[in-house]
């Protein structure tokens, strides 16, 4: 751990949201994504500080719709919200409770409202009635690489008889029935990291965690209206992933171990508030771990710049994306491949095929063309 | 990806400057297309901010709702885009030709037909949404609106759905024709920025494609495509306007609102006109009238139904529709990838890789064979072709030649090499073949076992005797009618 915190310097670490969480799924295979999370490391200021800031921004009209909608879909007692479940999952209309766990006098830290979760929600799988029962502000907890990350969702857990459901409130439309797929699967993934925080808190409680079902409630608006719609969404395939995921994350020691000793993307602030670190200096200690760029880091990681220009730096072919790094045959870079193409590489061992294609490739390009 | 687009993306990157995936342009373009760019207002699905649109490149019509989120300005947005639309559609509904048919009804199709050119994939799903968002709404009882907006509606559905049809250029994305014919030293991902696709097909003098490229990602330098904005530029810039205009309601207010966003779409209007200007540069491919007749037909059918009273297009196809559409595009799609490769042969390149279809000389042939005796006499020529590709098509396939479009040939042998073949289509009915129907020794040919033969559509029943495996027959009444009525807000 101490290892993690030199890796980190003196600055407290980010805390992991779902998003972050659900997004580590993204791209398994990049070793300095895991440490850095792992670590704690606020990537975006470490992107900035490197020169490479994240190319993400988030326009106010969207904050502003979205907080819109969760407060439509949660007033009165989250009202709109029962009488949607009431309907999806055939609730008896009378038997409906709302408990708001965020509901402490004071305002205690996130192991306080944790502990208060964790009482209500065994109280209530202790209990057998058919009773329905919203509850609202949750705070769940999942280890990430031997850290606690306290989640706050905005959704709520429904339980219903004895199964218990996530419910998550999205802003974007679902028109006709569907949805933008990219959208859907996002909210899949962060609503995994929900359902396994809670599975996780039920088997420590002494409970059976497969009471907590693996299809959740998705709530959006519907059409062009601001009216909800709730769908069941199954969240199986996202739940294995982020399992494998969080389990190679707690392996993040071995890679960690083989760092450098001393070696951290400190970015403490000197006295003018920007960090004291010389940029040079954090490059070369984040180029010790390495990254493995894909064109789709463009829109989940806030170092995907950085990595790009590092991947170009090397002329990789990893730049043109996994499809045509399939097509190549798994050959690292441009020039490896170009000069297969046209004989001037000898293939090595197991390239003799992907050779044969790229030199017909380029006969034919140059009949062709 | 096929290894020949992998390869040119990699000769992309050494060079600097975008390679070509074709050597003829495989989609139709208009003397007169109409440039349509919309913005959407970010966290809303149909939320219409802006558009730009017009037929002339220095006389841009520029539409702006001063307050996205206010039902009645964005119904007002919804009749002024169809009074700039409409008439374009319309006129060119006016000339037309008579179709005869062999056995049915003579019909009229236009000479010609719209051409709409958005910037991007993500623009035409938008033009969807708008069109499913307007089509449904009614210009009497409660919330009337402009009696052109139905009207647009249906014509933006229209474009959109035709949008799908593999081979069709009614809407076309600028991104996607970019992309059929170049291949840039990115990935596609980032080929979907229009700024920068163009950047590394023609940089600007004095610049690589990749420094183009790179520059083309600061929205402070290249305002996005759309349909999304900026989102520093809404924070910063848009949102400021908006609150004014909220509160003041006054033209100067909403003039602001104008000018902000016109400086985000000139650039974009611009960037637009010069991917159109990029396509023109290449010869249509023989293939190209072909397909924009198909693209006439269907839209004069649909100005017909339209004229008809028809109802507007449904949320969802039943199920007879939908397999009927989906045959429809299937049998497109089989019949653009053979029109392609017959046309250009760095797309018949690709199949050559594949070893579908194979380049090479002909080193033997027998024009006057024949098999059978007598009256079952056929004229059965044989011509042997000699290969360096790798052929992997087996005895028994019949191929297509681009160098004689409707003859047919079946591979007899596949050895060292050599290719046997036994010409079976299109050489003459005489007892000797058609002068100049069988190639020579020497003759350079390429064989494809790509056929662009007719496929006749599948049996469906009529709507009506939709089996209950399937559903059953439609309701009479579908729920689209109270969506006259429904929020957009």
């Amino acid at each position: 751990m101490d290892r993690l915190d030199t890796l980190r310097g003196p600055v407290p670490p980010r805390p992991h949201d779902a998003r972050a969480i659900a997004a580590l799924a993204a791209n398994p295979g990049c070793e300095r994504r895991a440490v850095l999370d792992a670590a704690g490391v606020d990537k975006d200021a470490t992107a900035a500080h490197l020169g490479f800031p994240a190319p993400f921004g988030q326009s106010a009209f969207a904050i502003t719709r979205g907080n819109a909608f969760e407060a439509l879909v949660k007033e009165n007692g989250c009202a709109e919200l029962l009488r949607l479940l009431r309907d999806l999952l055939g609730l008896p209309v009378e038997s409906a409770g709302y408990t708001d766990l965020g509901d402490m006098a004071g305002d205690p830290p996130a192991h306080r409202r944790h502990e208060h979760t964790r009482r209500l929600i065994d109280r209530s799988a202790a209990e057998a009635d058919d009773d329905g029962t919203l509850y609202d502000h949750p705070l769940l907890r999942l280890e990430i690489a031997g850290h606690t990350a306290y989640l706050e969702p905005d959704v709520v857990a429904f339980r219903l008889g004895g199964a218990f459901h996530v419910v998550e409130v999205k802003s974007f439309a679902v028109v006709d029935g569907q949805a933008e797929p990219e959208k859907v699967a996002a909210a899949a993934r962060q609503a995994a990291v929900y359902v396994l925080a809670l599975r996780t808190m039920l088997e420590e409680l002494g409970h059976d965690p497969l009471r907590v079902s693996h299809e959740i409630v998705l709530v959006c608006p519907e059409n062009f209206a601001n009216r909800p719609v709730a769908t069941l969404v199954d969240v199986r395939r996202e739940l294995a992933v982020l399992r494998r995921q969080l389990a190679r994350m707690t392996r993040v020691g071995r890679i960690v171990d083989a760092l450098p000793p001393g070696l951290t993307f400190d970015l403490a602030p000197g006295p003018d508030g920007a960090p004291a670190r010389p940029v040079a200096e954090l490059r070369d200690a984040v180029r010790r771990v390495d990254a493995r760029y894909a064109p789709e880091c463009l829109s989940t990681c806030d170092l995907c710049f950085f990595c790009r220009d590092e991947a170009a730096g090397r002329g990789s072919t990893e730049l043109l994306g996994r499809q045509v790094r399939d097509a190549l045959g798994g050959v690292a870079t441009v020039d490896e491949a170009l000069g297969l193409a046209d004989g001037s590489i000898a293939p090595g061992e197991g390239q003799e095929e992907i050779a044969r294609l790229l030199r017909l490739a380029g006969r034919v390009y140059a009949e062709a063309g | 990806m096929s290894t020949l687009a992998a390869l040119a993306r990699l000769r992309a990157v050494r060079t600097g400057t975008a390679q070509r995936l074709a050597t003829v342009r495989h989609c139709h373009l208009s003397d007169r297309p109409m440039v349509l760019i919309p913005l959407r207002m970010a966290g809303e699905a149909a939320a219409p901010l802006a558009v730009m649109a017009g037929t002339d490149p220095a006389r841009p019509r520029l539409l702006v709702v001063p307050q996205p989120r206010d039902r009645d300005l964005r119904f007002g947005f919804a009749a002024e885009l169809a009074g700039v639309l409409l008439p374009y559609i319309e006129g060119m509904q006016k000339a037309t030709e008579t179709v005869e048919r062999r056995g049915a009804e003579p019909y009229e199709r236009s000479v010609d037909a719209p051409q709409i050119i958005v910037p991007n994939a993500g623009s035409a799903a938008f033009v969807r949404m708008l069109g499913r968002s307007t089509r449904f709404r009614r210009a009497e009882g409660p919330y009337a609106v402009h009696p052109s907006v139905p009207t647009l509606g249906r014509w933006l559905t229209y474009l959109g759905q035709r949008a799908q049809h593999p081979g069709s250029s009614l809407l076309l994305a600028a991104t996607e024709a970019l992309s059929l014919h170049w291949a840039t030293g990115q990935s596609r991902l980032e080929d979907a920025n229009l700024a920068s696709l163009v950047g590394w097909i023609d940089p600007p003098a004095g610049m690589s494609g990749a420094q183009a490229a790179r520059e083309a990602e600061d929205p402070l330098v290249w305002p996005p495509a759309g349909p999304a904005t900026d989102p520093g530029f809404d924070n910063e810039v848009l949102a400021p306007a908006i609150r004014a205009y909220e509160e003041t309601r006054s033209e100067r207010a909403a003039a602001r609102v104008r000018e902000a966003v016109r400086s985000q779409l000139d650039p974009v209007w611009r960037l637009v006109w010069r991917a159109v200007g990029l396509l023109e540069a290449l010869p249509a491919a023989p293939g190209v009238a072909s397909r924009w007749e198909a693209d006439r037909g269907s839209f004069s059918a649909f100005a017909a139904q339209l004229a008809e009273g028809a109802p507007p297009q449904p949320k969802r196809d039943g199920a007879v529709g939908a397999a009927s559409r989906l045959a429809r595009m299937e049998r497109a799609r089989s019949s653009y990838d053979a029109q392609r490769a017959y046309d250009d042969a760095l797309v018949m390149a690709e199949y050559r890789l594949t070893g579908e279809a194979f380049a090479g000389t002909v080193v033997a042939a027998e024009p006057d064979r024949a098999e059978g005796e007598g009256r079952g006499r056929k004229l059965r020529p044989l011509v042997t072709v000699r290969t360096g590709d790798p052929v992997r098509v087996a005895p028994g396939t019949r191929l297509g030649t681009p160098q004689r479009r409707g003859q047919q040939a079946e591979v007899v042998s596949v050895a060292g090499g050599e290719v046997t073949l036994k010409i079976v289509k299109g050489m003459g009915r005489g007892a000797s073949a058609t002068p100049g129907a069988v190639p020579e020794v020497g003759e350079p040919v390429c064989y494809a076992a790509l056929l662009e033969e007719f496929q006749p559509p599948p049996a469906l029943p009529a709507p009506e005797d939709t089996p209950w495996t399937h559903g059953g027959p439609p309701p009479e009444n579908p729920p689209e009618a109270e969506s006259s009525e429904e929020e957009w807000s």
